[in-house]
């Protein structure tokens, strides 16, 4: 496969114009930032342009199709997906990428074999060898810690242009050997004599042979997700008739969104050995009545958490191209979209474990000097939609604002005609490592398509963490 | 006719509604949602008010379409309600238990019979509702509150520390007496019952899951958009009213799926033969640890046994006739004054605190420095554990980690939990720190120059509010605070007393010249311990060893007079059915430099030959620290073994004994008359400040019978 995607790139018109504009790129870095940062408006609120900070663009963003784990990305490896977000479109559009200074990319669940994904991702997809990559990990929100580190080393001005990108495979997952299968082979490696090793191999019992399966689960509270989020619920008293009305609503708007042709972040993807895939297949607008058939998947019997009205595992990767406004317009390009304030939130990882955009919100609204009617878009990743509505819920509580937050009210819950219209989570799937960098370009591109100037994007995360950015249009 | 719903509620209920101050209940569709709810109390007792007011709501609830007359029945006729859930209002507790004075109250073996056989009728019409009742436990649902909860066909529970379920009569000298000892055995299989009801054991919600106790767990939920204790009772309330519609409606089976373990136990019990030899092995076994001192375990068999071979019927006589005798026995009276004296000594008598402690240190890792540091610990308290070689440090290290770790066995902590917890533990070689503690307790040797020169030490370095405490079990806290720099300024705080974690008391010794802050302080330390306090004056030997050691010295003497062959019989033989075996005790509680506390016991008040210090100074043996004393003490090794050079050491100072006093009995009479008389003169000379806390103190420090509730009774 390798060699394919290498004579595809190698068959590119070298003389093309795009090239032909990166290497007459200029070199010269003037801060004129401020200044263009200040430009036509959409609407005349303010920009969140600061003084002294750099400002910082998203050039372009782009993802493979979101498939549900098991179907048709089943036999590639982790990189392979990383790499197909790294080659389509912006191969051509941005080829050569020797311009690149750094490759950041988020994953959850590593294969050992590539345990630095995004290296193994941007070799294979053809970048320079001579551009650094690293893998960060911080659960759901992988990809926007990959994003947020790449914004960081620009600001620094340790670099211009970075690629930040998530990758996951749930097809496929790393099933060790016992804890004392391991010792056992580990030690075997190391004997020396025959005498050794056949003593070693008749230690070896039945048990030895239970693999270790990676679970969804708190390592520190040994509770799943689900278990979590259906506590949540019950918490927030949500009804399972409430949040399977939220899931078949994310699925309606999923599908809307497909059929308008609005996911232009989405690019194909030619499988070796299968079809090209050109969509999301996690979208499938049910029925109330449906979905109300099916049982709690997680605190059984009675709970309300099923598998109709939660994420599901699913296989992706994506990637976006971020530079300094300055170095992007030097070369030519219109950026899409501001990253501006971002934060990172933490609360306890049994009982708020995914709550993390009640937490974030506030912050960040508060640091960018906004209040949520700013917000023309909001982008929420959909863990479930007993999660979605209980964050919802308790943004709109004051008492849980000033119990468990220390502010004096709540912040508000964001009107649901603003709120993932586009589909989310829920419908679109869920690559953990990936989907941050989705949240942002469709934001983006909603900010576009609505007219609207501040997008918000939050998230939950495993360990009970949370992110919360604020997405700036570009003026247009 | 009114329609099914919420309607329903004002008409149903506005009749009776004032009357009523216990039990209350309104109507959710076609589920009756019943709520306890004493007033101006914590927990909910089945007393007679509640009862009735129960009965009464019961009856309403089932009434039928024979009496149509009143508007209340019309409904109900109606079928309007299909199911009931019963629920507590009150966080934290659903039924506590039946109301003890209730019981007390009774004059002849007859009324209580009369009380049994009316808990009885109550609970069978229950078992026996045509519509399905749902319990909805959350917090404790014990003795009559698990009576009520297993007469209902369906038992809903929180997942919550709070909720333990268990059947604790036989700690009152008393057996469940409302049908529970013919229920529970169908319910959970007769080992598991025979279990619950002869160790009164509290069984924490996981595991009453397991045992088929209860059919379904809710996890309690610990946020939300108001206080999380009561949208967990809502939650609870909701999930039972979801099965109680589902019983009603038949898509809930009341029936549990029995694991193949249950079944095989449940074939076998089927064979008479097998019963017979259960209720034998029971019966033996009860025989051995009770010493027949107490009689109701041995009647909980006899009237399980009874329901089992004869029938319910005869069950249920036995029963109510058994809970009649048992009831008007002294041990029960004895144990239900115990219970008493604990809620007492629960209750904070000193007021609110003025300091927190958040940051502890002790001094010396030794076996009691690290439990004090486990428990501190455990409590969250930032502890840090000093020694003065790394050698013992570790040690004391180690038993902090494994004392967790056995918690994580029992699966009380988790792994992960466990990590948390200890790192919350400094240990260290130096003063480094100290200057942040809030309290530092020591526990070096019991010598009084060590402590002195350590509290000289300590109050180089720590901050003027810092309280130091002392764990000494003998030394005079007025003695040790005579180094101190500054006793005025509430130095000297207390003395902990066996703050080890297989005991269940702290006894705080307040020095009558310190400062009320510290008393206060202490208090809190010992609660943020968890356990359970009494308080007493400052004096040589303190309480409880003091009360121990002449009892001690008696031991040795009957062993120097050879009436008893060897320790491993004073201990194991009937010694008054003490929890605690003497000798064993003596040298768990007595540290090295052996008979140093002895000596000072002695010279302070008791007068008496310390032959037991010396004797241990001949074997060499310092007690367990040593490793050596009467037994021999292993690492890893459970089952000690008696050192038998004690033997030898024993016959060189043997003393002639009297034979007209060398009964089993009279041995007996001999140990516990010194350790009462000691008690007496504490009361007098003020070390103890209530009858009650010295009843404590012996119970629960130092395992004095139970069945005579203390030895101020």
């Amino acid at each position: 496969m390798t060699s394919m995607l290498s004579r595809a790139i190698r068959r590119l018109p070298a003389t093309s114009a795009w090239a032909f504009r990166f290497s007459a790129r200029p070199f010269s870095c003037s801060p004129l930032s401020q200044a263009t940062g200040k430009t036509v408006q959409p609407k005349s609120k303010k920009t969140l342009a600061k003084n002294g900070v750099k400002n910082i663009v998203v050039v372009d963003g782009v993802r493979i199709p979101f498939l549900q784990s098991g179907t048709s990305y089943a036999d590639l490896m982790p990189h392979d997906l990383g790499r197909a977000s790294l080659h389509a479109r912006m191969h051509i559009r941005y080829f050569p990428w020797d311009f690149v200074d750094y490759i950041i990319f988020g994953t959850v669940i590593q294969e050992v074999k590539t345990s630095n994904v995004a290296r193994e991702a941007a070799l294979g997809a053809g970048f320079s060898d001579k551009t650094p990559a690293h893998t960060v990990t911080m659960a759901c929100i992988s990809s926007n810690q990959a994003m947020t580190t790449g914004v960081g080393l620009i600001a620094s001005g340790q670099c211009d242009v970075v690629v930040a990108g998530g990758v996951e495979l749930m097809s496929d997952v790393p099933i060790r050997h016992s804890r004392k299968m391991r010792k056992t082979l580990l030690s075997l490696n190391r004997a020396k004599t025959l005498a050794q090793r056949l003593a070693l191999i008749t230690k070896i019992r039945p048990d030895y042979f239970a693999p270790e399966l990676p679970a969804v689960a708190e390592f520190s509270t040994s509770e799943s997700m689900g278990h979590s989020a259906d506590r949540l619920a019950a918490a927030f008293a949500i009804s399972r008739v409430e949040q399977d009305e939220y899931a078949l609503r994310s699925h309606t708007l999923a599908r809307k969104a497909q059929d308008e042709g609005l996911l232009t972040d989405v690019v194909p993807f030619k499988v070796p050995g299968k079809d090209t895939v050109l969509k999301d297949n996690g979208v499938r607008p049910s029925s109330m009545e449906q979905m109300g058939k099916l049982k709690a998947a997680f605190v059984k019997p009675y709970g309300t958490v099923t598998a109709a009205n939660s994420s599901f595992l699913t296989d992706g990767a994506s990637a976006v191209l971020v530079m300094s406004e300055e170095k992007a317009l030097a070369m030519g390009y219109k950026p899409k979209a501001y990253l501006r304030d971002f934060v990172y939130v933490s609360q306890d990882p049994k009982d708020q474990l995914l709550l993390g955009p009640t937490y974030g919100t506030p912050k960040v609204l508060e640091r960018a000097g906004l209040t949520l009617a700013d917000i023309d878009v909001f982008e929420f990743h959909e863990a479930f939609a007993g999660q979605i509505l209980a964050n919802l819920k308790a943004m709109d509580s004051d008492w849980f604002a000033q119990n468990y937050m220390g502010r004096k009210s709540k912040v508000g819950a964001p009107p649901l005609e603003k709120f993932n219209t586009w589909g989310g989570s829920l419908s679109l799937g869920h690559p953990f490592g990936a989907t941050g960098c989705r949240l942002v370009m469709t934001a983006a591109h909603r900010l576009k398509k609505e007219g609207g100037q501040y997008g918000l994007v939050a998230a939950c995360a495993a360990g009970g963490q949370g992110h919360a950015m604020i997405v700036e249009l570009y003026p247009q | 006719m009114q329609s099914p719903g919420y309607a329903c509620r004002s008409v149903a209920t506005s009749s009776s509604l004032q009357a009523r101050t216990h039990v209350n209940y309104d109507v959710k569709g076609d589920v009756a949602v019943v709520r306890f709810n004493s007033p101006n109390s914590k927990v909910n007792t089945l007393s007679k008010q509640l009862q009735s007011e129960f009965t009464e709501i019961m009856n309403e609830i089932w009434a039928n379409e024979a009496v149509k007359s009143a508007v209340l029945i019309e409904i109900w006729a109606n079928e309007a309600v299909k199911s009931a859930v019963l629920i507590s209002a009150k966080p934290g507790c659903f039924i506590a238990g039946a109301d003890i004075n209730m019981i007390a109250s009774c004059k002849t073996p007859q009324e209580v019979t009369q009380l049994s056989q009316d808990g009885q009728k109550m609970f069978e019409r229950l078992e026996k509702s045509p519509k399905p009742i749902v319990a909805a436990i959350n917090g404790s649902c014990l003795g009559g509150g698990l009576e009520v909860a297993i007469s209902c066909q369906y038992r809903v529970a929180t997942k919550d520390r709070r909720t333990v379920l268990g059947t604790p009569e036989v700690l009152l000298g008393l057996l469940p007496g409302a049908g529970g000892t013919q229920r529970l055995p169908k319910m959970v299989g007769l080992p598991a019952a025979l279990d619950m009801m002869l160790t009164g054991r509290n069984i924490r919600a996981d595991r009453a899951k397991r045992m088929g106790l209860v059919d379904q767990l809710v996890d309690p939920l610990a946020l939300g958009r108001g206080p999380p204790e009561e949208r967990t009772i809502e939650y609870l309330e909701e999930v039972a009213v979801g099965f109680a519609r589902g019983l009603a409606n038949k898509t809930v089976s009341p029936k549990r799926e029995k694991g193949l373990v249950q079944k095989l136990t449940d074939y076998a019990l089927s064979v008479p033969f097998v019963r017979q030899q259960v209720y034998k092995t029971v019966e033996n076994r009860v025989q051995k640890q009770t010493k027949g001192l107490y009689p109701a375990p041995l009647k909980i068999i006899e009237v399980v046994k009874t329901g089992l071979e004869q029938g319910l019927e005869a069950g249920y006589l036995a029963e109510s006739q058994r809970f009649g005798e048992l009831a008007l026995t002294a041990e029960s009276k004895a144990l239900t004054g115990l219970y008493h004296g604990q809620v007492l000594c629960k209750k904070n008598k000193f007021g609110a605190p003025k300091q927190e402690v958040r940051t502890l240190a002790v001094l010396g890792a030794g076996l009691m420095g690290a439990g004090i540091a486990q428990v501190s610990v455990d409590k969250g308290l930032a502890t840090i554990l000093k020694d003065t070689t790394l050698q013992g440090l570790g040690r004391g290290q180690q038993q902090v980690f494994k004392g967790l770790s056995d918690k994580v066995k029992k699966k009380t902590l988790t792994t992960f939990e466990r990590d948390t917890v200890l790192s919350g533990l400094t240990g260290q070689l130096d003063y480094k720190g100290f200057e942040k503690a809030d309290m530092v307790i020591e526990a070096v040797f019991e010598d009084l120059s060590v402590k002195h020169q350590v509290l000289k030490e300590v109050e180089a370095v720590v901050s003027p509010h810092c309280i130091f405490a002392s764990n000494t079990s003998a030394l005079p806290i007025s003695q040790i605070a005579a180094a101190s720099k500054r006793p005025e300024k509430s130095v000297m705080g207390g003395a902990v007393y066996d703050c080890n974690p297989v005991c269940a008391l702290v006894l705080w010794v307040l020095d009558p010249t310190g400062l009320c802050c510290a008393a206060v302080t202490l208090w809190v330390g010992g609660r943020a311990a968890g356990r359970e306090l009494a308080s007493g004056e400052d004096g040589p030997g303190f309480y409880t060893t003091r009360c121990l050691g002449p009892m001690l010295a008696e031991v040795v003497r009957v062993l120097q007079e050879g009436i008893l062959s060897s320790p491993v019989e004073g201990d194991m033989g009937a010694v008054f059915g003490l929890g605690f075996p003497p000798c064993l005790g003596g040298e768990w509680r007595h540290r090295t430099r052996a008979g140093t506390t002895w000596a000072s016991l002695h010279q302070e008040s008791c007068g008496l030959v310390p032959a037991h210090g010396s004797i241990r100074t001949a074997s060499g043996g310092a007690g367990r620290k040593a490793g050596k004393g009467f037994y021999v003490y292993q690492q890893g090794v459970k089952n000690r073994s008696v050192n038998t050079s004690m033997d030898e050491i024993l016959a060189q100072f043997k003393v002639p004994s009297r034979p007209e006093v060398c009964t089993e009995e009279d041995i007996q009479l001999r140990l516990v008359t010194r350790f009462v008389n000691e008690a007496v003169m504490c009361l007098q000379e003020g070390i103890l400040s209530s009858p009650v806390e010295g009843d404590m103190g012996a119970v629960f420090g130092l395992g004095f019978p139970p069945c005579l509730g203390g030895e101020w009774r």
